[in-house]
């Protein structure tokens, strides 16, 4: 791991929240270098946005050392929210208000002049497409329009720091590229910039560094390929069309394969691990031929979140609602 | 600029977006507008006659029932209006930019004092419109330039208070539905008092409560500025009620606005 030269954008000791009786935050500790990506993973209900809230100075913590662009989130808050952006899960506009007037709502509260304001306004409208739809109600926007008018609203007043929670839980393919690519050019720019997915490609493509957030806990961090190397590789899924076929498999191949004894496949599912080469995928493609079993359908899975829970934390974990 | 200006720039730029939404989703003031003129036409058309022959000395100078009842119709504005803005508030506290305002560098209470500064002004508009329907019916007030502005001040300064404490309300809420059941008590409590008939009239209970809840001094003062019927001991006791809830209901609304929780998360 690099040493951290510059002086930490987010610094966080022994962070600890309940809600009542249910413990959220168990002891986080977290360190974000300047102008880098931070991507928190986890599951729903893992405490990624109760993360950002505290952060963002929305909540309190119950207990722990919490810096951002090095003040104190209980004792300086107005000066971390001067430094900060923040981009909710749920849209942080204003839907009775056009996309401009939104816009032109977050350069006053930064007292900008009339002037500045106007400009900064017509510059990331450009930047953010919404140039045809800034006359129009929020409303009536998609998805993505929304969350894209959410970031130039977070960008009028030129944040150090952006969090951005779950920014493209819900969009579809092209919008969630825009958010990434957005999200890149702000890095490139300086910006330090934390974000919670539940999307492992996600927090691949971007984040420098990876939190693996569960129960309350970080249970791993490290960059991309420091965590990838912990989850088991990607592996081959055979589907049988009867159990005959199914057993007669599983005797040939033998330790190799893992019988999956899910309901939703009907238990006629073989999972063998593979490095993902053609190579490998022929020889056992081969080795089924030989015996001449017969297989209905072959998919290559890739590792997905459940993976990485399950290496990391040996219970497999479900998400929820993500198509991702 | 100093810390007190952006304060006030602050307020300045939320009561222009709570301006905004009114214009957009006017239904809310509207509806808060239609009680009042209902309950104008209601007890000039159709009891009038009746209330006119029982109010005997009570009766303002020019005799009409309408002369008596208006100040108390214009008080009913003032709550109707203020119940409507508890349940803007909850709506709005439920917002996502809510919470983008939380994260902001902005003065606290700005989300706040921008509201009750944009009901005020919508209550001032309502107000004028009820005055205006009143004039119509044939209400003929009696006041001096300088009392319509004292009568105009005393409006002002009910409103303040009534809108300090619903939006409480609405910061206390769960629901808009319960923000505005709650804000009921407002609206119904200027029955009890002295808007329609004389406190004197009443059976003996209900006249304490009607001489000794704020609405019957703040309806006696205006009454008296708009008429020339006595006013006593009623505009201090009217200006004092007004403070003292605008205190109770602006503290209730910092600590509310300060320990919230995002609800949508």
């Amino acid at each position: 791991m690099n040493p951290v030269t510059t002086r930490p954008a987010v610094r966080v000791t022994g962070l600890r929240k309940a809600f009542g009786d249910k413990v959220v935050l168990d002891g986080i500790d977290l360190e974000i270098a300047e102008g880098t990506v931070f991507a928190l993973l986890g599951p729903n209900g893992a405490g990624k946005t109760t993360t950002v809230q505290i952060l963002s100075t929305l909540i309190r913590a119950d207990a722990g050392d919490i810096h951002v662009a090095g003040f104190d989130v209980n004792r300086e808050p107005q000066a971390v929210r001067d430094a900060i952006g923040f981009t909710g899960q749920f849209s942080a506009v204003d839907f009775l208000l056009s996309g401009r007037e939104n816009l032109l709502l977050m350069a006053d509260l930064h007292h900008l002049d009339r002037r500045t304001g106007r400009r900064r306004v017509d510059e990331l409208l450009e930047r953010f497409d919404l140039v045809d739809a800034a006359g129009q109600m929020v409303l009536k926007y998609s998805g993505g329009m929304r969350r894209r008018l959410d970031l130039a609203m977070t960008l009028i007043g030129d944040p150090q720091i952006i969090f951005l929670d779950e920014p493209t839980t819900g969009l579809d393919p092209r919008s969630r590229h825009t958010m990434w690519q957005i999200t890149r050019e702000l890095v490139a720019g300086g910006v330090t910039v934390l974000l919670t997915t539940q999307n492992l490609d996600e927090a691949d493509d971007l984040a420098g560094r990876i939190g693996v957030l569960d129960q309350g806990r970080l249970v791993a961090t490290g960059t991309p390929d420091e965590l990838k190397r912990r989850i088991p590789g990607s592996r081959v899924r055979l589907h049988f069309g009867e159990p005959g076929a199914l057993s007669a498999a599983a005797r040939v191949l033998g330790h190799d394969s893992v019988h999956q004894d899910s309901p939703s496949h009907d238990s006629l599912v073989l999972d063998v691990p593979t490095d993902g080469t053609p190579q490998s995928l022929k020889r056992l493609l081969d080795r089924l031929d030989e015996q001449a079993l017969n297989v209905e359908s072959v998919t290559v899975q890739t590792p997905d979140l459940d993976d990485v829970f399950f290496a990391l934390t040996g219970t497999p974990h479900a998400a929820p609602g993500v198509s991702a | 600029m100093s810390t007190s200006a952006y304060a006030l720039r602050d307020s300045a730029t939320m009561m222009r977006r709570d301006i905004r939404h009114s214009l957009r989703y006017p239904i809310l003031s509207v509806s808060g507008l239609m009680v009042p003129v209902f309950l104008l036409l209601l007890f000039v058309g159709v009891f009038g006659n009746t209330l006119r022959a029982g109010l005997g000395t009570a009766t303002p100078a020019g005799g009409h029932y309408i002369d008596y009842l208006a100040p108390g119709i214009l008080v009913m504005t003032a709550g109707a209006s203020a119940a409507a803005t508890a349940v803007n508030v909850c709506i709005d506290m439920n917002e996502g930019i809510i919470a983008r305002f939380r994260t902001m560098a902005i003065t606290r209470t700005s989300v706040l004092t921008g509201q009750v500064l944009g009901s005020l002004t919508r209550t001032l508009i309502s107000g004028a419109l009820v005055v205006a329907v009143a004039l119509g019916l044939g209400f003929r007030p009696t006041a001096t330039p300088l009392q319509w502005v004292a009568a105009v001040g005393v409006f002002a300064l009910l409103t303040l208070a009534l809108t300090w404490l619903t939006i409480a309300i609405g910061l206390q809420a769960k629901t808009p539905a319960g923000a505005n059941g709650l804000s009921l008590i407002p609206q119904f409590l200027p029955f009890i008092s002295s808007a329609f008939v004389p406190t004197a009239s009443m059976p003996a209970g209900v006249r304490w409560v009607a001489e000794n809840q704020p609405f019957t001094p703040i309806i006696n003062t205006l009454r008296g500025l708009l008429t020339g019927t006595p006013i006593g001991n009623s505009a201090i006791l009217a200006v004092a009620w007004c403070v003292g809830l605008m205190a109770v209901g602006y503290v209730w609304s910092r600590f509310r606005y300060n320990r919230y929780v995002i609800r949508s998360a």
